[in-house]
């Protein structure tokens, strides 16, 4: 879950990082009133999770409560590569002499922890590490360790920060490592990390990632949640305690296993190039389980979808017994009734196959269509849905 | 011969007396599989009996457990917030392989047990987060069903349980050598280069699928091993060709941000090193078969 700069902002101050004032605003008063607070010069910035916001309009410098008004004005509602700005942070003015880069993040190669850090910030770093890798170092960092004082040291030394501001910057990263140990994040960012005119190391801008799977022992992961950012078809399926990611083409896919949702989404954009460039609509993974409310409420969140035409149930039956798959088909259009409309076309294999089949060819309800290869029941569903 | 799973293996189960270790405890057994004894804390001195009449006894750590057994692999199926502790447990008493089925395991504590394992050096753990892996006909350390193909001389290795077992049933007339399922958590202990390099070793396997899907740069770095070091055919497979850039689906590795781990950057970077990648299952299984054939003849 990636958080938002102001929700970073008031992680980093939480642990000690040094920041800025920074105030949230959700409407051009509010703005008013925040940089009213802070005093001085203050930066009206959009909240959006996504790079790019500075060039796209979304940050704006504001002299005095009024510019700071007429900023919020101008950015609340502006939409930043599909994101829409309904949040802002008000943010004290900094006067910055120079601007540099950290980060924590996961080495999924070397599995372990990497820093990342270089006195050439502000800049887009995927940018900076193709264009100038020398400019950028890269730190191991031993994942029951830690970024311990020496390993600060180790970090501000491969990046060869000045003198004046070396102990800082190492000061810096030894609590940026508290923000990632204790908040279980896969990444702590910080870009720009600034020196001020007059010498002082701040956290201007920050991006931090934390892992959902922690959120059992992490219980402010909840408070961060941001469900209204989010797609209303994607609330409520995890709502239900689904994985559902809505895409934007017309075949609704339902399958079980990560990996083999993906594949049947593949196979669905390859089978509806002949059906006039038919596509999937979503990805569901429902999991090991597919009893008949599992498998309504998935039904239920894709018919839900009005731009899609026609549903693929794809599953192997590992663990999952087909006959139980059949079963939750039959008795999720039971209870769907007449809010089922559109055609279903469904692929079983593995545990249990003949059952499933079987139960299917019985209750023969019309929307039903049984085919027994993936790829087959890929074209019947492009087919359908160009239909 | 197999790889890391043979019909000698001794597999103990730490959480048997759990819903899930029970129920793959006793699948385990009934594929063959020498179910040697399970581990639950504070339960040490019970047993535990299976459909079939088998009764295997119950420790209260794995260290009685391997002391009374001799047991070489453990399988996990305890729950998220306990399966630090679990391998930990493992690695103390030098099991030689951890299969961790537990999905949901804080990437933290991933990194911390890998770490801890590697420093040990004495034990080598597939997962978390996967499927486990089969070497049919010999044994199943894990929850892959064991009926979907007889014992034969492919060899598989991939992130993802489902299309794993898809995989295994397009290419049933043949077998599997041994299949390993090495999960899809960002942080992982066993790597497809690690599979590979077993698989290349093992005389009883002749050609390798390998399976990837978007995220990371775990299928890039296997292609490279490939072209340095595999000398058997390889065959590919990436999904997530349609997946949107930075949605995570369902596998927390499975993420794209920017160019580098999408579906298209992996076939490349394998097609480059020699791998013939499928673009949906039943071509990759197509391209397989017919590299079967061309070794037999």
């Amino acid at each position: 879950m990636d958080l938002y700069e102001h929700q970073a902002r008031d992680l980093f101050e939480q642990h000690g990082v040094p920041v800025l004032p920074g105030v949230v605003a959700r409407t051009p008063a509010e703005a008013r009133a925040a940089a009213e607070r802070i005093g001085g010069v203050t930066v009206v910035k959009a909240q959006v999770k996504t790079g790019g916001r500075g060039k796209a309009g979304g940050v704006k410098v504001a002299k005095t409560p009024e510019d700071a008004e007429a900023a919020a004005e101008a950015i609340l509602g502006l939409d930043i590569k599909g994101h829409v700005v309904s949040t802002l942070m008000v943010a004290a003015g900094a006067d910055i002499a120079e601007e540099y880069y950290v980060s924590l993040l996961l080495d999924r190669a070397e599995r372990r922890y990497l820093a990342l850090a270089s006195k050439e910030g502000g800049v887009e770093i995927e940018v900076l590490a193709v264009e100038r890798p020398e400019a950028l170092a890269r730190v191991a960092v031993d994942p029951v360790v830690g970024v311990d004082e020496a390993k600060a040291r180790e970090i501000v030394e491969a990046a060869g920060f000045a003198d004046d501001v070396a102990g800082q910057v190492a000061a810096v990263l030894q609590q940026l490592w508290t923000v990632y140990r204790e908040s279980d994040a896969t990444l702590v960012e910080v870009n720009p990390l600034v020196r001020t005119g007059d010498g002082a190391v701040i956290a201007l801008d920050g991006k931090v990632t934390l892992d959902e799977n922690a959120a059992f022992r992490q219980p402010a992961q909840a408070e961060l949640a941001d469900e209204a950012a989010d797609d209303p078809l994607e609330t409520k399926a995890r709502a239900a305690g689904l994985n559902y990611v809505k895409l934007d083409g017309e075949v609704g896919v339902i399958g079980n296993g990560a990996g083999l949702v993906m594949s049947t989404l593949d196979v669905v954009a390859q089978a509806g190039e002949a059906h006039g460039g038919v596509k999937p609509a979503n990805f569901l993974d429902i999991g090991g389980g597919a009893s008949a409310e599992v498998m309504a409420a998935g039904l239920d969140v894709i018919l839900g979808d009005p731009q899609v035409k026609s549903v693929f149930v794809n599953v192997f039956g590992g663990i999952t017994a087909c006959d139980a798959v059949a079963d939750g088909i039959v008795a999720a259009l039971g209870i769907l009734g007449d809010e089922a409309t559109k055609p279903l076309v469904v692929r079983l294999d593995g545990n249990n196959v003949a059952e499933g089949r079987r139960i299917l060819a019985e209750a023969a309800h019309p929307l039903v269509t049984v085919v027994d290869t993936m790829d087959g029941a890929a074209a019947e569903a492009a087919r359908l849905a160009a239909a | 011969m197999a790889i890391f799973l043979t019909k000698d293996s001794r597999v103990i189960v730490q959480g048997l007396t759990g819903s899930e270790g029970r129920k793959h405890g006793q699948r385990m057994l009934a594929s063959g599989t020498q179910v040697v004894g399970g581990v639950t804390p504070g339960k040490g001195g019970q047993t535990a009996t299976f459909d079939g009449g088998v009764t295997v006894p119950v420790f209260g750590s794995v260290t009685e457990a391997v002391e009374a057994t001799g047991a070489d692999v453990s399988v996990i199926f305890v729950p998220a917030k306990f399966t630090r502790a679990a391998v930990v447990e493992a690695v103390d008493a030098a099991v030689p392989l951890v299969v961790v089925i537990t999905e949901g395991v804080p990437v933290k504590d991933t990194a911390e047990f890998f770490t801890y394992a590697q420093e040990k050096g004495t034990t080598r753990i597939i997962g978390p987060n996967c499927p486990g892996l089969i070497s049919p006909g010999q044994s199943n350390a894990g929850i892959i069903p064991a009926d979907i193909t007889p014992p034969g001389r492919i060899g598989l290795v991939s992130k993802s349980g489902t299309l794993t077992y898809q995989m295994m049933y397009e290419l049933r007339e043949f077998g599997f050598s041994t299949a390993v399922g090495i999960g899809g958590d960002p942080i992982i202990g066993t790597t497809h280069i690690d599979a590979l390099e077993a698989f290349e070793a093992d005389p009883d396997t002749d050609l390798v699928v390998l399976i990837g899907e978007i995220g990371g740069d775990a299928e890039e770095r296997a292609a490279a091993y490939v072209r340095d070091h595999v000398t058997k055919p390889v065959v590919g497979y990436v999904a997530g060709f349609t997946a949107p850039e930075g949605k995570t689906m369902g596998h927390a590795g499975a993420i794209v941000s920017g160019s580098a781990g999408t579906a298209a950057a992996k076939k490349e970077a394998l097609e480059a090193a020699g791998v013939r990648v499928g673009r949906t299952p039943s071509e990759t299984a197509a391209i397989a078969r017919e590299l079967v054939r061309g070794l037999a003849g």
